[in-house]
This record gives C-alpha cells, structure tokens and sequence, in this order.
C-alpha cells in the first residue's frame, strides 16, 4: 500500500482513503463541436500511460473529499510530489533531480 | 519420441543436466519477413501460426526479458466465453475452438481441462443480468446454463449457500465448456513448435526504436542488439504496447494497470471448477499441483511495476473465506502483479493500424490469456493477408473514433 500526502490535510496518509482519479491537466476542449472526430476520440480515450513521472489526480475521499493532483513515478509508485487542483504542472527535471539527490 | 519413462530415468541420472533446449537460441538475423514484438503467448502463437497456416517462415520473436516471464506465466489461467456482445463471443468461443485441440497441434500438453467455470449470482440484479448473458450466449451458440442455488451448490461442494450467509447464493451461470490451463506449457509449447518450423526467438532483447521510411511504412526495429529490417512488424506486448506504439509515432487507447493473483500452498484436489464472483469481486480454482489459485482485481492507479498494493489482495480473500468458509484456515504462498493494457471499452485492440506494415494485438486487459490461441491465429491472419479477419475485424483502433465501441464493461462488469 502506498502512502499519499493530501496537500490539503497536510498529512501523509495509506491508499485506501484515497482514489484514484486518472491523468490530471487534462482540459475539455472549449468548444466540442468545432473538432473533428479524431480530435475529439484524442480528447476522451488517449492519455500518455508513461513508464516513469506521470501527471495524475487523486481525491482524499475518506478525509476531506477533495481532488487534488499529484506526480507519481510509475515504475516504483513513488510520489514525487502532490499539490493542490488548480495549481500549475510542477517542473518535472527538478523533482527527479531531488528524487535521485535523495537516493 | 521425444520424452518417455526411459529418458526420464537416464536424465533422472544424470540430474537433469542434460535436457535439450525446447528452442533454439540464436543471434537476430538482419532481416525477416515478420517481427513479432513481444514474446507472450499471444505474439509466440502469432509466430507460429505465421509458420504453420501461412507459410511464412522467416520470422522473428523479440522479447524483453524471457519467455514466459510475462502476462503469461502471471496470470489464473481462466479460460471461458461467455461474453455478452456478438463480437466477443465470436473472438473469445474461436479461441476456446482452437484450446480444444492445441495439445495435439502443439505435441505439447498444455491441460486444458474443461472443468466448467461457474460465475455466482449474489443480487436480484445479477439474477437477471446472468440470465441475460446466458440467453445471449445461446443464441451465439456459446454455452451457458443457469444453476439454482442447490444445483451450484452440487457443481462445487464447497460453496457455502445458506441464507445468513454474508453472500447469498442466488444462483449461477455455468459454462461448462469452459476451464484452466497451463499457462507455462502454453508459451513454452507454442515456443517450441514455432521454433521447428525455424521461427527465431529472441530472448533478452528490448526493442528501443520502430523505424519508419519516407512513406511512413515499416522498415524494421531498433533492438538492444541492433536494428532488424523487416517490412511487417506486429506488436503484441501487453502492458508496455502503448510504449512501443509511441516510438512508432501512434498514441494508443490503452492504460497500464496492476493485476495481482496469489496462489495457497498446495492441498489435495478439494475444488473442482472455476468459481468467480463478480459482485464481490474474487476467482478462485485449484491448480493440478494442488494450489488454490486466486485472483484479484487491478489496482486503481496505472504502474509499470509489476506489483499491487496488499489491500487489494485482503479484499479478494475476505470474499473467498466468505464464500467457501472451508479455505478460511488456508495459508498463501506467494502473490505477484502483472502489467495488463486495458481499453476505454474493455475489449482489445486487433487489427490494422495507421501505419502501413504495423500490426498490433492489445488491450486485452485483464482476460488475456484465455484468447491465447484465438488472437494468436488473428494476428497471424491479419498480418498474412493484410487484412483483419472477420472475427477480429470488429475490434479496430478506429472503433475510438467513430464510437463503435464494443462496450464489455458497462455489459459484463466483471472480474476476468
């Protein structure tokens, strides 16, 4: 079992309280009907299923109730880094510079 | 004869140092007619059927790490049909067609045993969704058969049925036809065979790059070992296909989820089919060594790793100890994870793709093995003739974009 930190408790806490909640930054297209099918299949079905860093979002279900996003390194299920939905994509290089200063 | 009570004996003397390979280990020619990438089940059938039904043999294996490493030897060995939509049932009974007599094609006993595979109906909705499913699979000639509780309880002596029990047995739907195999035995036969017919196998060889010419077609891979040219290349690499479709410039629908299984140690024969329970979410058969087998669902979040998270195996046996209260004292052996490649609609990718000469067999998610025979003659057939077969021309890539989904996960909601 994983531990996650929620950035809004401020705590590190086990899995189960979490969910999962797909790739984050993954914006709806303004205005649907001006794309074309493909775009919009890309939109609904494609997402980037990288081995290593991956964006993705969590919700503290079992705490406060609220989503928030994360960087998870895919290969040994490490967070890298949480923080909080609406917030920019943290600077992917500098963490994985951390994360290897640390190891 | 290849194996007998006499080479047992003189190799039984000789500490069993002096086996024969089952396949030739060989260096990568520079060129082929095909490459297969990824050496599962899947992409050794693939190979094999190249070989055997069409007639092409120059032909490459590539695989990662060794075989039978994979999806293959991770996975409960369930093998069934009995799903909903036309198009799945037509894929999944042309498998268990091709199970049927895969021992004797293969020379190579894999145990396929028909020892039927029972799915519990807990609630009054599963009540009626199996007794949808059932009647669908018998208009598609796939057979399935409802049980009551008693007759259940019959088929598979340990399952508890009585009322106060934490899961009420309602019923059940039986597909009698379906079973387990061995899944070793299925990638090491297939491996075997292919082998004979001068397939080249190669172990160890991760593949880095996909070439591609000025038109966009295939010109071969980049492997660890160098670059093989070949103008077909079929991908059938499960958990890491969405990474080989990148380096060929193509995004696909897939996502890498965990799956754990885990096995007890090992007792005398005391169940005698496949039991799964889709509300509660549990599978459970005994394996010809003894074990109780039993798998889990994936993880929540997608992973490369190879491993899950304990609670998800503490859920699963909850559910078994309710269910058959006599495994409550069980001790499990070992556990472990494989990397399955799941579809937005839960049913593989197999087919054509974009790119001329790149052909791929994916998404199983998590009931790969038991297509095995199935996809592997598809892929073989798709990549020979340069078009989908009927029965796998439904599953396209395209499917994604024109929303012609083939929805098994709305339908089924099963554990696989």
């Amino acid at each position: 079992m994983i531990l996650i930190r929620c950035p809004y408790c401020g705590e590190e806490r086990p899995e189960i309280e979490f969910e999962y909640a797909g790739q984050a930054h993954v914006m709806r297209p303004e205005d649907p009907s001006a794309l074309s099918d493909e775009e919009w299949a890309a939109y609904l079905f494609i997402r980037e299923n990288p081995r290593g860093a991956h964006y993705e979002r969590w919700r503290h279900t079992h705490g406060c109730g609220r989503f928030f996003n994360a960087v998870r390194d895919t290969i040994s299920d490490k967070f890298l880094v949480t923080y909080k939905a609406g917030t920019p994509k943290p600077n992917l290089q500098e963490l994985m510079d951390k994360a290897n200063d640390a190891v | 004869m290849r194996y007998s009570a006499l080479s047992l004996l003189s190799n039984a003397l000789s500490g069993h140092q002096k086996w024969p390979s089952q396949w030739r280990d060989v260096e990568p020619k520079p060129a082929y007619d095909v490459i297969i990438v990824g050496g599962g089940g899947h992409g050794l059938g693939a190979a094999y059927y190249l070989a055997k039904k069409f007639g092409i043999k120059n032909v490459a294996v590539v695989e990662k790490g060794w075989i039978g490493g994979g999806n293959t030897g991770r996975n409960t060995t369930i093998i069934r049909s009995n799903y909903l939509y036309d198009e799945s049932a037509r894929l999944y009974d042309h498998a268990v067609d091709l199970w049927d007599g895969l021992s004797q094609e293969l020379n190579y006993n894999v145990m396929f045993s028909k020892r039927g595979v029972m799915m519990l109906a807990h609630t009054v909705h599963d009540v009626q969704s199996f007794q949808r499913h059932i009647h669908a699979n018998r208009l598609n000639g796939v057979d399935n058969t409802w049980l009551t509780a008693q007759q259940a309880k019959d088929f598979c002596p340990p399952l508890d049925i009585s009322p106060s029990a934490r899961y009420p047995v309602l019923g059940a739907a039986l597909q009698q036809r379906a079973g387990t195999a061995r899944h070793d035995s299925v990638a090491w036969g297939y491996a075997r065979a292919a082998s004979k017919l001068g397939v080249d196998i190669i172990q160890n060889c991760a593949v880095m790059g996909i070439r591609r010419g000025a038109n966009g077609a295939i010109e071969g891979v980049e492997t660890e070992r160098g670059f093989i040219a070949s103008k077909k290349v079929g991908v059938s690499a499960a958990g890491s296909t969405s990474l080989v479709m990148n380096m060929a410039g193509l995004n696909f629908p897939l996502e890498s989820y965990p799956l754990q299984a885990l096995v007890s140690e090992p007792v005398k024969p005391v169940f005698p089919c496949v039991v799964m329970s889709n509300t509660v979410h549990a599978y459970i058969s005994q394996s010809d060594k003894g074990e109780l087998v039993i798998g889990a669902g994936t993880d929540q979040y997608i992973s490369y790793s190879q491993r899950g998270a304990l609670h998800i195996l503490e859920h699963t046996l909850a559910a078994i100890c309710e269910i058959f209260p006599i495994f409550k004292r069980m001790r499990m052996l070992r556990s472990w994870g494989g990397v399955v490649d799941v579809t937005p609609d839960r049913s593989c990718i197999l087919g054509k793709t974009p790119v001329p000469g790149l052909y791929v067999n994916c998404g199983w998610g998590t009931g790969g093995f038991k297509a095995t025979p199935g996809a592997a003659h598809l892929l073989a057939y798709t990549i020979a003739k340069d078009e989908p077969h009927p029965i796998n021309a439904p599953f396209t890539l395209e499917r994604f974009t024109t929303g012609r989904l083939i929805d098994e996960a709305a339908a089924a909601a099963v554990a696989h």
